[in-house]
C-alpha cells in the first residue's frame, strides 16, 4: 500500500477528466490522474501508482528500475499486482 | 538475497559499501532509523544489515500504517462491519489485523460482509452499484494514501452517493517522528526519511529534525543502492559536522511535495487533536478526521462504535519494536506464538512490518540471535 508501483499510461481521459487507463506488467486498469494534472500527461509516459491514483510522474528509466526492484521484493509486489488486477468485489 | 552480486547494480553497491566502511571507520557506533515500512522490507529482503559494518545499526521505525493501528480501532471497524446492511471495504493488509475481539477476516467468516478493494474508488463504485447496501471504506495510511480518500469523498459528495461513508484512520508522518525524538533515552544518530510519503509532503516538513533535534535526515529511494547511498550521506554529514535534510531520492521527491495532493488533504480533512498509535500511545495532532463539510460521509458519525481503548496483549512487544527499542527477534513471542499466519501483533501482519519482514527474510541476516525462522 505504501510503496508505489510504476504504471505506463495507455489511454488518457478514458472515462472523463482525470482518468486514464494504465498498464502494469501487462494488466490494465483505469486510474485517477488528478494528482499529476499540474503538468501534461501523455500516452506512453510513466506514473507511480498508489491505490488507484497516479501520485507522481516518473521517467522510463526510473520506472524500469523500480519495477525490476519490486519484482525482487516478492510478496509486496505480488500483493500489489494481485490487488491491481482484481475486479470489483 | 545476501550477496552484492545479486543486486542489479553490484558495482555501485560495492563502491558504496567500501565508502561506507571508510566513513564508518572514523566514527563511533551509529544508529539510524528508517521510518518507512517499504525500506524495512527492502533492508531485510536484501540482507543489507549484514553487508554494513558492525558499527552501523539500522532501527526500524513506525512507518507501516497497518502496524500502528491500535486494537480499539480494529474493534470499531468490526462493529461497523457487523452493523445491519453494511458492506465494509478495506485493503487486503487490514483483514488479519487483530482487534481486541476479532479480526475483520473473522468477522467475515462470522457472516459480516467484508470485502477487499484495491482503491477507495472501488468502494465508492460498489456503493453506486448496490444502493440497498451501506458501503463503508476503512481508510488507513499515511499521506501517500490519504489524498486518494480525499478524492473519493469529493466524488461521493459531487455524485450525492448517500449510501457510502469512510471510517477514517489516516495518520501523518511528522508527529510520530517527533514523538520518537521526544522519547526519553533517545538513542538515534540520524534518519532515513520515507520515500513515497515524501512525494506528497516533500522534504521541507522534516526540517525540524535537524533544526530542533540536531539529527540529520536523508530521504531515500527503495533500492539497495538508494538505501546504501542514504546511509553514506548520513555518515558524511556526521563526519563533517553538518546536520541537514538531504534528498537522495531527488528523481522522485521534491522539496515542496505534491501541491494538488496537499490541497486535497486540506480541503477534505481536519487534524485530530490526538490519536492512538499502536505501541506509541496517544500522539497529538497525528491523524486526520473527515472535515465537518463532509460529515454525511463520515462513518464515525453514522455508526455507533465502541470507541474503547484496548490494551495490547501483554506478550506483544510491537510498541518497543516500533520505537526501535527492541529488534523483532528479541520479542518474547516472535516466531513462536506470533507468526504471519497467526499474528498477535500488527508488526507481524503487514509484509511491510518489521517482524513479518524479518520472519520471512531473517535467515539472511548475520546478526540474528535466534535460529532461522524462514518461510518463503
Amino acid at each position: 500500500m505504501c510503496v508505489g508501483i510504476p504504471a505506463r499510461v495507455v489511454e488518457l481521459e478514458s472515462s472523463g477528466p482525470h482518468t486514464a487507463i494504465v498498464d502494469v506488467d501487462g494488466a490494465q486498469r483505469e486510474v485517477n490522474t488528478v494528482m499529476v494534472d499540474d503538468e501534461p500527461l501523455a500516452v506512453g509516459e510513466w506514473v507511480l501508482l498508489h491505490v488507484g491514483f497516479a501520485m507522481s510522474k516518473i521517467d522510463a528509466a526510473e520506472a524500469a528500475d523500480t519495477l525490476a526492484f519490486m519484482r525482487e521484493l516478492g510478496s509486496v509486489y505480488d500483493e500489489e499486482i494481485e490487488a491491481f488486477t482484481s475486479d470489483l468485489p | 538475497m545476501k550477496y552484492v552480486d545479486e543486486f542489479r547494480d553490484p558495482e555501485a553497491a560495492r563502491r558504496l559499501l567500501a565508502d561506507i566502511a571508510d566513513a564508518a571507520a572514523d566514527q563511533p557506533h551509529r544508529k539510524f532509523m528508517e521510518v518507512c515500512g517499504g525500506h524495512t522490507h527492502a533492508i531485510y529482503r536484501h540482507g543489507i544489515e549484514a553487508l554494513l559494518p558492525d558499527s552501523i545499526e539500522l532501527i526500524h521505525g513506525p512507518g507501516c500504517p497497518v502496524c500502528v493501528i491500535p486494537m480499539g480501532r480494529v474493534d470499531d471497524a468490526v462493529a461497523v462491519a457487523c452493523a445491519d446492511g453494511v458492506t465494509m471495504c478495506c485493503f487486503g493488509d487490514m483483514m488479519r489485523v487483530p482487534g481486541g475481539e476479532s479480526t475483520l477476516l473473522e468477522a467475515k467468516a462470522g457472516g459480516a460482509d467484508v470485502r477487499v478493494v484495491y482503491s477507495p474508488l472501488d468502494a465508492l463504485a460498489l456503493a453506486e452499484r448496490n444502493p440497498d447496501r451501506q458501503v463503508v471504506f476503512l481508510a488507513v495510511g499515511f499521506e501517500t494514501t490519504a489524498p486518494s480518500t480525499a478524492v473519493t469523498l469529493l466524488q461521493a459528495r459531487e455524485r450525492n452517493v448517500d449510501n457510502f461513508s469512510v471510517f477514517c484512520n489516516h495518520v501523518t508522518i511528522v508527529p510520530p517522528l517527533k514523538a520518537i525524538l521526544d522519547s526519553p533515552g533517545l538513542d538515534l544518530d540520524g534518519f532515513l526519511g520515507p520515500g513515497h510519503v515524501s512525494t506528497v509532503i516533500g522534504t521541507h516538513p522534516y526540517r525540524f529534525v535537524p533544526a530542533q533535534y540536531g539529527r540529520p535526515l536523508v530521504t531515500a529511494g527503495f533500492e539497495p543502492v538508494d538505501i546504501l547511498q542514504a546511509v553514506l550521506m548520513l555518515l558524511h554529514q556526521l563526519a563533517e559536522g553538518r546536520c541537514e535534510v538531504e534528498n537522495q531520492y531527488r528523481r522522485v521527491v521534491s522539496g515542496a511535495g505534491n501541491s494538488r495532493a496537499l490541497e486535497l488533504l486540506r480541503e477534505v480533512f481536519v487534524v485530530r487533536p490526538h490519536f492512538e498509535w499502536r505501541g506509541l500511545g496517544f500522539i497529538a495532532q497525528s491523524a486526520l478526521a473527515i472535515a465537518p463539510e463532509f460529515a454525511p460521509w463520515d462513518a464515525e458519525l453514522r455508526y455507533d462504535v465502541p470507541g474503547v481503548r484496548v490494551a495490547d496483549p501483554k506478550a506483544c512487544q510491537c510498541g518497543e519494536v516500533l520505537k526501535g527499542a527492541l529488534r523483532p527477534w528479541e520479542c518474547k513471542v516472535f516466531g513462536t506464538a506470533c507468526t504471519p499466519e497467526t499474528p498477535i501483533g500488527t508488526c507481524m501482519v503487514s509484509s511491510e512490518g518489521a517482524c513479518a519482514a524479518y520472519y520471512n527474510y531473517g535467515r539472511y541476516s548475520s546478526r540474528s540471535r535466534i535460529p532461522v525462522h524462514a518461510s518463503t
